[in-house]
């Protein structure tokens, strides 16, 4: 068994702004632990520009904001494994991992940061009803086949759900010489960042059909046809609104899924709002040495937020290594009406500014965020727009901190006045 | 002639009929519709090896279900077959289906199941504390269990071949011809001549008889849908759990399967040979016939619906007799459930069939009768170590959910039956069969086959023809 001061599981964008911050604070023996055969992550097959406006205030594509990380790691001791499986994790830090070079091996970690990311809901997680031709691609496989092996994946194309992977790949498809058709969403909103709207779907004059979906797929051997009806008030189609679409290609944007397999090998409790570990403010899960930030930890819009958000990770870490531990009792996050989860879910009461992330359950305008203590509030954020695609976040610093009494707080949505 | 026996389809039956005859010196060819084995009713099933109560006694079914039941352990220890005899439950769950268990207890008995007993209500929740409230007893049927069936049926095909057998796929038979002392078989793939043919074609055996003019039997296929969910799962019950078996079949069940997912399913469906769409009513069936049974199952859990279709037949039994209309031709038709657990029994029926029709049989000297297939995860650390030094691409893991790596796939590709396509690769080695279904790694198992079958990446197919997944070059280029 090797051993080494801090392990990351995972080497895109999360992994590697985790490890950095650990780095600046100070933490000379780190590895991080990758299964592709390059370090980057999924950013390696998001060649569309749009990365960075945040973190670096230019707009960057997916290959180059990863490359900007990979190049500051080269610059340190950091080691980066890649094409290394991490398969275990035990409750006393000991992975288990294999790679053609290494053999299986077992690593002995003074903590551990988890930067898995996380995977595409499939047909099947959502039993869409049809034919099991070919043709029918999650969009981000689809996004690997077109920008990283140079393969079209088909002509005319379908794209079911509005989430942002979907809308950037109606647009390269577009660019590649495909026709789209449509895209179809559930929801009465789209999931996407109204940004990939406009220059994804508007620009090239893709209809958006919002509360449809996709009721019937038809092919013998590829897809031929896709039935797309309109839904009600329920979600459940409506006979009668059928309209169908000749093509040969349906590609799913329908959501992600943070990968904590090997967190609940841990036994690392998971929230069910999120499906990622539960953590405190510093991004340290109920396993003491054990952080998570990414979008293991919650699905992210932004990649500039995964690398701050991943940054409090590595400096906590540091910190656990260090053996300084956050003081103060618990106070819990509750969330109140139209929120539907927030990071982290809990906080220690000596904690300095909170950074609070979450996601509202409906569109709103002109509205507001509140934080209450018990019946009080103490703070109130004016929002004129807010969205189920659109990660919220709000800041409370200490001298608002310092003034809770109870030990929960409480997250809502207060809708403007009709 | 070229051969002494073809036999047409290499489903379960087939290739159990295949590995059989290939224990004799013969000349054995196996003709099969598909590009690949198994891609028919036996792969998309219930994967269960049934006790053997449900047939009426006296029926083939009864007699093949119980024997090749018996027999399911020693073959699928033999051929490397992944298969647990976990037991069966069927639940009473009113009062009347007390009467209709008494009354499989009975015909079991007849049909001579081992170890049948009827448990009372605590016994049953205390073998499956997860089953509904409302359960009142159940029938628990201990010779039960769970196998996978593609892979039995590969390694059956995969063995024949080992021992001689000749396997031509993408061969559909378009006609046949009586000939003097046997028959010619057309293919797409040319003609072949052959003293025996066996029928087993599956769903579309009815429409292999009428081609030598015996129309004494008609197909009616029979859809089942079902969800398969993910491995957390798993362990939401231990042993297959039935309902009371209605007249539309033996109702939607819930079990473990062999690769620790949960399966539920089927309905029972009238369609088409090969229509394995599934439909929102009959989704809607299963999820709610199901959860009477075991209410927990979580199915915003499930990974993938499909649906197979059972080649039930006019008849109440299995078709496994000589054609009346053609002498030396021979039918396993009609193979419904159980067909899967009868499999081992059906072709030594068949055996003794074509014996009893003049066929000689002669005992080979040198037959290989065992199969060995390395599934990586299940090594220990040592074994696996040895394994990467020798080639490091046993290191390198491709499918991340089912752990399967690129020595895996290597080996599968390069094995007696080796897959096109990259629902073979999945059939023989687990990779695509996780939760994510393939989107990690199903461009680079697309990626490996080409490389390693020497073909172009967009001629690689998700599954039987024409199921193409890439039409060309982006417009940069591919990559390699």
């Amino acid at each position: 068994m090797t051993e080494h001061e801090l392990v990351v599981i995972g080497g895109g964008p999360a992994g590697l702004a985790a490890a950095l911050a650990a780095w600046e604070q100070d933490v000379r023996d780190i590895l991080i632990l990758e299964r592709d055969n390059q370090a980057g992550g999924i950013l390696n097959q998001c060649i569309h520009n749009g990365f960075g406006l945040h973190r670096f205030q230019e707009e960057l594509t997916g290959p180059e904001y990863a490359g900007r990380f990979i190049d500051l790691v080269k610059q340190t001791d950091i080691q980066i494994r890649t094409d290394t499986m991490v398969l275990d994790l035990t409750r006393d830090r000991v992975l288990h991992a294999v790679s053609p070079r290494q053999g299986y091996e077992a690593i002995r970690a003074g903590a551990v940061i988890l930067a898995m990311g996380c995977r595409e809901r499939t047909r099947g997680a959502i039993s869409i009803p049809g034919a099991r031709c070919s043709g029918i691609f999650t969009a981000g496989a689809a996004q690997r086949f077109l920008n990283m092996e140079g393969y079209m994946v088909g002509k005319r194309v379908v794209i079911l759900g509005s989430g942002d992977i979907g809308l950037i790949m109606a647009r390269r498809m577009t660019l590649e010489g495909a026709k789209v058709l449509a895209c179809v969403e559930l929801m009465p909103y789209s999931g996407g960042l109204t940004r990939n709207i406009v220059q994804c779907l508007n620009d090239f004059d893709i209809p958006l059909y919002l509360s449809h979906t996709v009721t019937d797929i038809r092919g013998k051997n590829r897809l031929e046809q896709v039935v797309v009806s309109q839904v009600d008030g329920n979600r459940s189609p409506i006979p009668g609104t059928e309209m169908v679409f000749d093509c040969d290609t349906l590609l799913l944007s329908v959501g992600l899924l943070p990968e904590n397999e090997l967190s609940r090998q841990a036994g690392i409790e998971i929230d069910p709002r999120t499906n990622g570990p539960l953590v405190w403010e510093n991004r340290e899960t109920d396993l003491p040495g054990v952080f998570a930030c990414g979008n293991v930890l919650h699905v992210h819009d932004l990649v500039d937020y995964v690398s701050a958000e991943s940054e409090q990770a590595g400096i906590a870490a540091a910190a656990y290594l260090h053996g300084n531990r956050p003081a103060g009792g618990e106070i819990r996050l509750v969330n109140g009406t139209g929120v539907s989860y927030t990071v982290p879910q809990h906080f220690h009461r000596e904690a300095e500014t909170l950074e609070l992330f979450f996601r509202v359950r409906n569109i709103y305008r002109n509205a507001a965020i509140r934080v209450l203590d018990g019946d009080a509030q103490i703070a109130r954020f004016k929002r004129e727009h807010m969205a189920p695609g659109e990660m919220e976040n709000i800041k409370l610093p200490k001298v608002l901190l310092d003034r809770v009494r109870g030990n929960v707080l409480t997250v809502e949505i207060e809708e403007a006045p009709v | 002639m070229d051969f002494d026996v073809v036999i047409i389809g290499c489903g379960v039956a087939g290739a159990d009929c295949a590995y059989e005859l290939a224990k004799y010196d013969l000349r054995l060819c196996v003709l099969e519709a598909s590009n690949d084995v198994a891609n028919g009713t036996t792969k998309a099933n219930s994967a269960i090896v049934h006790g053997g109560y449900d047939p009426l006694p006296g029926t083939k079914m009864a007699r093949l279900n119980v024997r090749g039941t018996a027999m399911m352990g020693e073959l699928c220890r033999k051929l490397d077959v992944p298969y647990r005899n976990n037991g069966s439950l069927v639940l009473s769950l009113a009062e009347e289906d007390d009467e209709t268990l008494r009354t499989l207890y009975a015909q079991g008995l007849a049909n001579g199941v081992p170890g049948l007993e009827l448990l009372d209500r605590e016994r049953t929740l205390a073998l499956e504390p997860n089953l509904s409230p409302a359960v009142r007893g159940a029938l628990f049927a201990p010779s039960a269990g769970i196998v996978n069936p593609w892979e039995l049926c590969l390694a059956l095909a995969e063995t024949a071949v080992r021992n001689g057998a000749e396997l031509r796929l993408s061969a559909p038979v378009t006609a046949i011809r009586r000939t003097a002392g046997g028959f010619c078989l057309s293919t797409p793939k040319g003609e072949v001549t052959a003293r025996y043919v066996v029928n087993c074609a599956g769903t579309f055996s009815d429409r292999i008889a009428a081609m030598v003019g015996d129309r004494s039997f008609a197909i009616r296929p029979t859809k089942g849908e079902y969800f398969l969910l993910d491995k957390s799962e798993g362990t939401r019950v231990d042993h297959v759990i039935f309902q009371c078996p209605t007249p539309a079949g033996k109702g939607v069940l819930v079990t473990p399967t062999v690769h620790g997912n949960l399966l539920v399913g089927p309905n029972a469906v009238p369609t088409g040979p090969d229509d394995t769409a599934n439909t929102p009513a009959g989704m809607d069936y299963v999820r709610a016939s199901a959860l009477r049974a075991v209410p927990g199952i979580s199915f915003r859990d499930n990974i993938r619906n499909f649906a197979g279709v059972r080649a039930n037949s006019d008849r109440d039994d299995f078709i496994l007799t000589e054609s009346a209309a053609a002498p030396g031709f021979f039918h396993a038709a009609g193979i419904k459930s159980p067909g899967l657990s009868a499999a081992p029994a059906i072709g030594p029926e068949l055996l003794d069939l074509l014996e009893g029709a003049g066929l000689k049989l002669k005992k080979k000297e040198n037959y290989i009768d065992s199969r060995r297939r390395v599934r990586f995860h299940e090594l220990s650390d040592e074994e696996k170590n040895a394994l990467i030094r020798e080639d490091p691409r046993w290191g390198r893991v491709i499918c991340r959910c089912e752990t399967v790596t690129e020595g895996e796939i290597v080996a599968c590709l390069h094995s007696p039956i080796p897959p096109v396509s990259v629902n073979g690769v999945k059939r023989r080695v687990g990779a695509g069969m996780g939760r994510c279904q393939g989107g990690f790694c199903g461009p680079r198992v697309q990626e490996i086959i080409a490389r390693e079958l020497g073909m172009d990446q967009t001629e690689v197919l998700m599954d039987w023809e024409g199921t193409w997944v890439l039409c060309g070059e982006t417009k940069g280029g591919s990559a390699l």
